[in-house]
């Protein structure tokens, strides 16, 4: 931890602080650090600078904060820790680092996790990610018997295979920012740092938007309207994919593959948001996630032959 | 002789990997070394979360030198021909091989030697192979190579491999090999965080003790004692007992290098939640064990947690990190079960119509309307209440729908119990609740109340009729729906009864529950219909709903897979299976019980002198019938003409048969089976005699085909106990 910090931005101390210090010291590992995506997706691996930048062979090494909504999860605002909105952070290198558990575990001593003190784990995990098409090896990182973080190589994205496997790192901020603060309710965590009058809360910056969404995903989100949204963003997804060729039928290289994918992202987002709602059936629900994977990895097609996606 | 030291170190395996790993490590360079002609004296095998090590002691120096012989071609053969023969053998020329004289002529023999390697270049070329073709049951890339082919795949990171060879008084080589830009070499790591620095490894010996200085047990073993010790004397410390828990003691082994053991605690409030789901939230999701007070037998506010570091704050941060997790995981589980008790248990039934049980058998709402109307057609016959049964079976599996189940499916049943006491259910129907999965494999207990007897036949028999209706029965190794363990339960909880009670029935209503599902016929009209015995097939066919060809087979079928069942359950009693087949191969045996005491009643025979030589007559008679029937084309059944007996003991053996006949069937009416076989024994003097006195193939084709009738009722009146054809000798 970095002793110079000024009280107010100390990990232990403030949220937002915590958050700085994290996104610090992954800068100092030569990460690009991303604002979050400017859509609505249920967790930062959805993010196309993790989704597609791990497909292809050039180097990617990246780091953001990405706001994820899991309408299911709201509870109007009334358990400890359960939010339909809340942040990861997200740490991807491709390839992965030889010394990729040590960064991560210089990270924790960055947030205020002293591995003197704590007891922290790399319990097995694997990953697997039905709607993109995703599968890798991993753990779930223990701090003291607390899940703190997810920790993932990732052997398939999209249907295609990492050559070379990205490493990727996703941190629940409010628990472990909980924990380091030593709070019990997410909504008393220090935002800001300050003390008195000046202090700002979580509950102060989001409890009111939980109640509200969590009216929203599970009572009065129109139904009618997100069904045809889905088949819309559907429907443009194949559409821009279409219209992506450059010479047409040949598919050798791609010019749309990041507007088709924003559909995919979007399809995932109703899909979550319709299941919230009760309005899909048990084996519906098997093929909208069938639905969504078929976008996504027809996107990841399409990924590996632009410029970024490595085509030659 | 040389030993071997071998070392992979990678990033953490899972637990449950571990010890398989280390085994397969063992086998497969042991079984490689014996192949090259290296016979070890040794070999070990450990794991520990980052590593799997193994130490192979007392392998030879060198291969032996391999000679072998080749023939060539005969003396003066053309040119070609020898000169093909001294290519393929080495040699120089014609005098370095010996000549070999066999009744063919002379022929040319050379010697081929193959001196032997060294082992340690042999090592050099079987390892890489090893670690390249190792059996991990899900492995993966890594890292920059992971983007070009052939790159290794490890069950997570490998960074090192340690691999010397050598004598204990000499300094060690280096077995020298590489894979995927891994060198092998001598340098290993300790623990992750108390002792992270690179150490220089000799050989196993020193290997060990360099690594439990830097804070690594290498031993599974080791491990698991000193948790187990530590965690029974911190319990004992505090006036608790640890509830031991072997499969938790080996994942939590398996997850640390350095095992220190501190207790933590909880608020006494969380004891309201019943003691089984207390311990799998703590268990379950925290890896950590729970304690007891050994005066009332229940759960005290304590968990036992094990942690990977010798903190240096002595374990406070720790624990009170722990506390922290399970607090918030208890309360949830509180919180399960007070919302799961403000619903009763049928209010939750209509779920089960959205639930399908399987494809083909329908929902689970209409399964257990079936278990019901099954319970209560068994309920008479195991001495149960149909009221109280009918209503066990409307309940018990309403706790799968409970939150808590939800979240711990092992405590599934004894929720069930928990959630109908609270509602005032009668004890019976509770405990049927939890006991009707019984029993679940070998060692579970069986139910003896009579409720949930009933009710655990009707669930299981439901399970095995379906299945077999729509032909799913288990294939080799296959048996998804753990139909099996179903006829295993049946056969246990009936014999365990000491009742008597005909599988037949059972199974004809539960194929006629199966056969109405959706259709407007009434149970009792399809009931009759599956039991006559000539099955209108139209009626039958209109009301079906499965398409099961041939009900008659079906139950057939299903007995001889408990005929099966039955046969392994008795072999690992100590029972002979043939006897078995024997009583089976009567026809109509639906009733275990009957079938168990048979087959006790006849082994005792068999253990008698009686019994041997009656066997043998018998099997003698058998065998001259079936020669005859053969030669002549026809069966020689029906009864002998006593006017063509001739001799004294062709009359004395018909007497017996008919005495022993009457005598045997009155025996069996009883199910007094000992005396029906005393009364076999009465065969044994006249058969013997028969044998002895009379020619079976009279010149007389008259005589000679009475006589084979008689040998005919000696078949048959031993089919009042057993077919004993079916006994082997």
């Amino acid at each position: 931890m970095d002793a110079s910090l000024p009280a107010h931005m100390r990990p232990e101390r403030s949220f937002q602080g915590f958050i700085l210090a994290l996104q610090r010291f992954w800068a100092e590992q030569g990460c690009v650090i991303l604002q979050p995506y400017d859509m609505e997706m249920g967790a930062g691996t959805f993010h196309p600078a993790t989704t597609l930048r791990a497909l292809g062979p050039k180097p990617w090494n990246a780091a953001y904060v990405q706001p994820s909504r899991r309408p299911k999860d709201g509870r109007y605002g009334e358990n400890p820790n359960r939010m339909q909105h809340y942040y990861q952070f997200q740490v991807i290198m491709k390839p992965s680092p030889p010394n990729l558990q040590e960064l991560y575990l210089k990270s924790l001593a960055a947030i205020g996790i002293d591995s003197a003190v704590h007891d922290i784990r790399f319990v097995e995990d694997d990953w697997e990610s039905p709607t993109l098409g995703a599968w890798g090896l991993g753990w779930e990182c223990w701090c003291d018997g607390m899940e703190v973080s997810q920790f993932t190589y990732f052997q398939q994205v999209a249907g295609f295979e990492c050559a070379p496997v990205a490493g990727e790192l996703t941190y629940g901020l409010e628990r472990l920012a909980m924990y380091v603060q030593g709070v019990d309710r997410v909504y008393d965590l220090n935002f800001n740092g300050r003390e008195g009058d000046a202090k700002v809360t979580y509950g102060d910056v989001f409890l009111q938007a939980e109640q509200e969404y969590s009216r929203h995903n599970f009572e009065y989100a129109d139904t009618a309207m997100l069904f045809e949204q889905f088949k819309m963003a559907e429907l443009a997804c194949r559409k821009y994919l279409d219209a992506g060729w450059r010479d047409g039928g040949n598919r050798k290289q791609h010019l749309m593959a990041l507007p088709a994918y924003d559909q995919c992202i979007k399809a995932s987002h109703v899909f979550n948001l319709l299941d919230a709602r009760g309005v899909i059936s048990v084996t519906e629900r098997q093929s909208y996630i069938l639905r969504v994977r078929e976008l996504a990895k027809a996107c990841g097609e399409a990924w590996i032959h632009t410029e970024a996606g490595g085509a030659a | 002789m040389p030993d071997l030291l071998l070392e992979l170190f990678s990033e953490e395996i899972p637990a449950r990997m571990q010890a398989k790993a280390a085994d397969d490590l063992r086998r497969m360079v042991t079984d490689k070394l014996v192949a090259e002609g290296l016979v070890y004296e040794g070999a070990k095998a450990f794991a520990t979360p980052r590593r799997l090590a193994l130490t192979v002691h007392g392998i030879p120096a060198r291969q032996p030198d391999l000679k072998t012989e080749r023939r060539g071609p005969k003396v003066g053969a053309p040119d070609a021909a020898v000169q093909g023969f001294l290519k393929a053998t080495g040699l120089k020329s014609l005098d370095e091989a010996k000549i070999q004289r066999d009744p063919k002529g002379d022929f040319y023999i050379g010697l081929i030697e193959k001196p032997g390697r060294d082992a340690i270049d042999v090592l050099a070329e079987i390892l890489p192979v090893i670690i390249r073709t190792f059996p991990w049951p899900k492995s993966m890339r890594w890292g920059a190579r992971s983007g070009k082919p052939g790159a290794l795949n490890w069950v997570r990171p490998l960074h090192a491999i340690t691999a010397t060879f050598g004598l204990e008084t000499e300094e060690p080589d280096v077995v020298k090999f590489e894979v995927d830009g891994i060198a092998s070499g001598q340098t290993t790591y300790g623990h992750r965080f108390l002792a992270p620095a690179p150490i220089s490894v000799r050989r196993f010996e020193d290997y060990e003790a360099k690594l439990l200085d830097a804070k690594v047990v290498l031993d599974p073993d080791r491990r698991k004692d000193a948790i187990l010790t530590d965690a029974k004397q911190l319990a004992f410390a505090q006036g608790f007992e640890l509830v031991e828990d072997q499969n938790l003691l080996d994942e939590v082994a398996g997850l640390v290098e350095w095992p220190i053991v501190l207790m933590g605690s909880f608020e006494p409030e969380f004891l309201k939640t019943p003691d089984e789901v207390i311990r799998a939230t703590i268990r379950n999701n925290q890896k950590c064990f729970v304690v007891r007070d050994p005066k009332t037998g229940k759960l005290a506010s304590k968990f036992i947690l094990v942690a990977n570091i010798e903190a240096t704050d002595g374990g406070k941060t720790i624990i009170a990190g722990n506390e922290r997790v399970i607090r918030a995981r208890l309360s949830d589980a509180k919180f399960f079960y007070e919302t799961d008790l403000k619903t009763k248990l049928e209010d939750r039934l209509p779920k089960f119509e959205q639930i399908v049980f399987h494809e083909k058998l329908g929902t689970q709402a209409e399964r257990i309307e079936r278990i019901e109307r099954l319970a209560a057609e068994i309920a008479p016959l195991v001495g149960a209440d149909v009221g109280k049964a009918t209503r066990a079976a409307h309940l018990a599996k309403a706790d799968l729908l409970t939150e808590v189940v939800g979240e711990f499916p092992e405590v599934q049943g004894l929720m069930g119990k928990y959630y109908a006491l609270a509602q005032g259910e009668d004890v019976s129907v509770a405990a049927a609740c939890e006991e009707h999965y019984k029993p679940q494999g070998p060692a579970d207990r069986v139910p003896t109340n009579p409720v949930s007897v009933a009710v655990a036949l009707a669930d299981k028999i439901d399970t095995l009729v379906g299945f077999w209706a729509i032909d799913e029965k288990p294939t080799g190794s296959k048996d998804p729906y753990a139909l099996r363990r179903a006829a295993l339960g049946v056969i246990r909880i009936v014999l365990e009864q000491s009742d008597r009670l005909s599988l037949t029935p059972i199974f004809q209503a539960a194929i006629a529950l199966h056969i109405m599902r959706g259709t407007d016929a009434t149970f009792e009209g399809i009931v009759a219909a599956v039991r006559n015995p000539a099955p209108n097939p139209t009626f039958l066919q209109k009301r079906k709903s499965i398409a099961a060809d041939n009900l008659v087979s079906l139950i057939g079928d299903l007995l001889a897979f408990f005929a099966d069942r039955l046969k392994v359950q008795l072999r690992e009693q100590g029972a002979r299976h043939d006897l078995v087949d024997a009583v089976f191969a009567l026809g109509g045996q639906d009733d275990l019980l009957m079938i168990v005491r048979r087959v006790e009643a006849l082994g005792k025979f068999l253990d008698s002198d009686d019994g041997k030589n009656l066997l043998a007559g018998t099997k003698r008679a058998s065998n001259i019938l079936s020669i005859e029937e053969k030669k002549d084309k026809r069966s020689f059944d029906g009864a002998p003409d006593a006017a063509l007996y001739s001799l004294a003991e062709e009359k004395a053996l018909a007497e017996a048969i008919g005495e022993v006949k009457a005598e045997a069937s009155a025996a069996v009416a009883k199910e007094d089976f000992a005396s029906a076989m005393s009364a076999m024994a009465k065969l044994r003097p006249p058969v013997d005699a028969f044998f002895d006195k009379v020619r079976v193939n009279d010149d007389d084709a008259k005589v000679r085909e009475n006589r084979l009738k008689l040998l005919n009722e000696i078949r048959s009146a031993t089919r009042a106990v057993a077919d004993f054809s079916k006994i082997q000798d």
